[in-house]
């Protein structure tokens, strides 16, 4: 077996190749097909998105593969390969695997830890799948990638904090309030990116939205949109006493909520906390109302900052990720390692006689009036059996048949064999000289 | 043998709890999620020794075990320690174990160092108020510590909120609101219970020494804490105080209770000194 990978990603290509590249829903059965079929290659999952173009697969010999993988890219999408070469990565060995799995991981992406790289994953693996472009090996390599990445997102933080100025109001929203769906949240003005925050306000269970704006129409609408209420601009400070986050994202050129009000209005609602998200500039609500107790104001740079750090501490726990990725890749080599032929037929043979060996001593016990030529006859009668039996999985082992080692895989699994680590061990350097000759 | 057996469930005890502590504190600083389970799982097996040793204690004593300091400071922990598997369950508050095994491990650190034999209850203390006296003084305690532990988490998850650079374990401590409510329930739960406790311990003493009150320190001291509690009840119903500043009287008091609670039996003579 031999895994390749072949790709292109926002660091290696700009978007004029990337989208030349790229295969859309429409040719990506044309292309995985076009590709099963090509000499060589065993398998292949093609992932496309708007960051990256991949190709994984199996092949008979990587560079041999990777060729003809180039070759069906340059023909499907018309390009010179000169114009690939210059962008395409080509990974085989340890190397494509580690790839894989910090793709699958999200840590090549381009914000590290956001998730929707793995559910594009799965769907391209899905989509091979259907197509039946895959077979045992990249079959249990996606299922391991899959899994690593679930391992990563629950033992370590790194797609924890938010990393966007909307997701992170909501996530600081959610560190004031423990039921958001009891909480009431006021727009005041409307700019896209308050409408946003909004969005992800009422996606995490608020109800109740007012909004209000110096134009009632565009306050109807959003209203409309939001299920929610209009205020009146003139009125809106009153209806404060009932609001617990406000979104202000108005023109105004001046403070429209001064620290006395919000004093006032903080004694009216028996200072229950407010969180105020000001994204106006300039801004909209006197600073120093953070001052007061139980008040949250954060302006544009605030949220901004709270993204920064998020980001930092998404590349520490990147760290922690990177070392779960590669105990996952080791592992994977291990059981590569260990579909070799040999250490299989001992031990199924190993297997059998002790078997046999078992079963005529529990007999024997019980059947001690027989004489010693019964008991000879008994012996190669039994083993006779065995070896007719054991025969066809041997030879099939023995085949250099081109799935030699979905069989060594399926022999194993079918008769519970397990080969000594020893022969695990030695396989690894052999597989290295391979990669270096080829 | 007995008494070794007590013994060495106390160390067991103990050693759970230190343990607990210590991953809770390490937790803190390099949290994987998964051992938020392993610390809960640690202080139930401490829990269980130590209930264990106070059962053991209590047949062998013929009475409730918190009648030397020893005694009563691993029963005050053994109290916050049910206070605390109970919270985990019921509320799941991230990082709570880490805030309040500290006070636990002090408190039953500090009864290993006093002497742990197991004495007879002298005449004075024979009446069925003492044990409804010193159970509802050290639940209502208990409830105290748990609110102190609790006003900490809310200061220093306000503090990363107000300071807008919320890093470090602001992921995982718990919401404002859910500390806030909790802190606040917790002292409505304790302040009944230290005002029965004060009660009893009135009627109880008015039938020994013919008096209800005679300004013993242990007395004065209960008095002040209970002025404290009452006062945080009285600002957050009636003027509307919450938040910060109730997590830090939450804190006041419970300094005060630990000052009722140690200072009053290693400094100073009265009722409730121990002998």
């Amino acid at each position: 077996m031999n895994i390749i990978v072949i790709g292109l990603n926002h660091k290696t290509a700009p978007i004029e190749i990337r989208e030349k590249v790229a295969f859309d829903g429409a040719k990506l059965g044309e292309a995985v097909d076009t590709l099963k079929n090509a000499p060589g290659i065993k398998e292949n999952i093609i992932l496309s998105t708007c960051n990256r173009v991949e190709i994984y697969a199996n092949v008979e010999d990587p560079s041999s593969g990777a060729e003809s993988i180039k070759k069906f890219i340059s023909s499907f999408h018309n390009i010179p390969i000169e114009t690939l070469n210059n962008a395409l990565y080509v990974f085989s060995g340890k190397k494509a695997l580690l790839h894989i799995f910090r793709v699958t991981s999200s840590l090549d992406s381009m914000i590290v830890g956001e998730p929707q790289i793995l559910g594009q994953l799965k769907e391209a693996f899905d989509f091979a799948l259907k197509r039946k472009s895959t077979r045992v090996f990249l079959n249990k390599l996606m299922k391991k990638a899959v899994s690593t990445a679930k391992k990563i997102r629950t033992e370590t933080r790194i797609a924890e904090s938010a990393v966007s100025i909307s997701f992170a109001a909501v996530e600081l929203a959610k560190k004031i309030f423990e039921d958001l769906p009891t909480k009431t949240v006021m727009l005041i003005g409307a700019g896209e990116m308050a409408e946003l925050a909004a969005r992800h306000l009422v996606n995490n269970g608020v109800k109740d939205v007012l909004v209000t704006n110096r134009t009632a129409e565009r306050a109807e609408d959003l209203s409309r949109e939001f299920n929610g209420r209009t205020v009146n601009y003139d009125q809106f400070p009153e209806e404060l006493v009932h609001t617990d986050i406000v979104i202000c994202s108005t023109g105004a050129p001046a403070y429209i909520l001064l620290k006395d009000q919000i004093h006032k209005i903080m004694k009216q609602r028996k200072n229950k906390p407010m969180f105020i998200i000001d994204i106006s500039v300039p801004r909209n609500i006197d600073p120093e109302i953070n001052d007061l107790d139980n008040i949250y104001l954060y302006d544009i740079d605030d949220l901004q900052g709270v993204i920064t750090t998020n980001i930092q501490e998404r590349s520490k726990e990147a760290e922690k990720a990177e070392k779960i990725v590669d105990e996952e890749v080791e592992a994977f080599l291990k059981w590569q390692a260990s579909l070799s032929a040999v250490p299989t037929i001992v031990a199924l043979r190993d297997k059998a006689e002790a078997i046999r060996k078992e079963e005529i001593e529990k007999r024997l016990g019980k059947l001690s009036r027989l004489g010693e030529e019964e008991i000879k006859s008994i012996e190669s009668l039994t083993s006779a059996i065995i070896n007719k039996l054991i025969h066809y999985p041997i030879a099939a082992l023995k085949s250099e048949a081109e799935d030699k080692e979905i069989m060594v895989d399926i022999v194993k699994r079918a008769f519970d064999l397990h080969t000594a680590p020893e022969n695990e061990n030695e396989r690894p350097p052999e597989h290295k000289n391979n990669d270096k000759k080829k | 043998m007995q008494i070794e057996i007590n013994v060495l469930l106390f160390e067991l005890a103990l050693t759970f709890y230190f343990i607990a502590t210590i991953s809770g504190v390490i937790w803190l600083f390099k949290g994987r999620k998964a051992t938020s389970r392993t610390i809960i799982a640690l202080t139930v097996v401490g829990f269980a020794f130590h209930t264990a040793n106070i059962a053991v204690r209590y047949i062998k004593g013929g009475h409730l075990p918190v009648t030397n300091m020893h005694e009563a400071a691993s029963f005050f922990s053994w109290c916050i320690v049910l206070l605390l598997i109970y919270h985990e369950y019921r509320f799941k508050l991230g990082l709570l174990s880490s805030f309040i095994l500290p006070i636990v491990f002090a408190s039953i650190l500090a009864s290993s160092f006093f002497p742990r034999e197991i004495t007879a209850l002298r005449p004075v203390l024979k009446s069925n108020w003492f044990s409804v006296h010193v159970l509802f003084a050290f639940i209502g305690y208990a409830a105290f510590a748990m609110a102190c532990g609790i006003g900490i988490m809310y200061l220093i998850q306000e503090r990363y909120l107000k300071s807008k650079h919320p890093s470090g374990i602001f992921q995982r401590l718990p919401s404002l609101q859910a500390l806030d409510e909790i802190n606040y329930h917790l002292i409505t739960f304790g302040f009944p219970l230290l005002t029965l406790a004060i009660i009893t311990g009135a009627v109880w003493a008015n039938s020994t020494w013919g008096g209800f009150w005679s300004w013993d320190p242990k007395e004065i001291w209960s008095s002040v804490s209970w002025l404290v509690y009452i006062v945080i009840l009285h600002l957050r119903l009636k003027v509307g105080w919450r938040g910060k500043k109730t997590a830090i009287l939450s804190i006041i008091g419970f300094v005060i209770i630990i000052c009722t609670f140690y200072g009053v039996n290693l400094l100073s003579e009265g009722s409730h000194t121990f002998k």
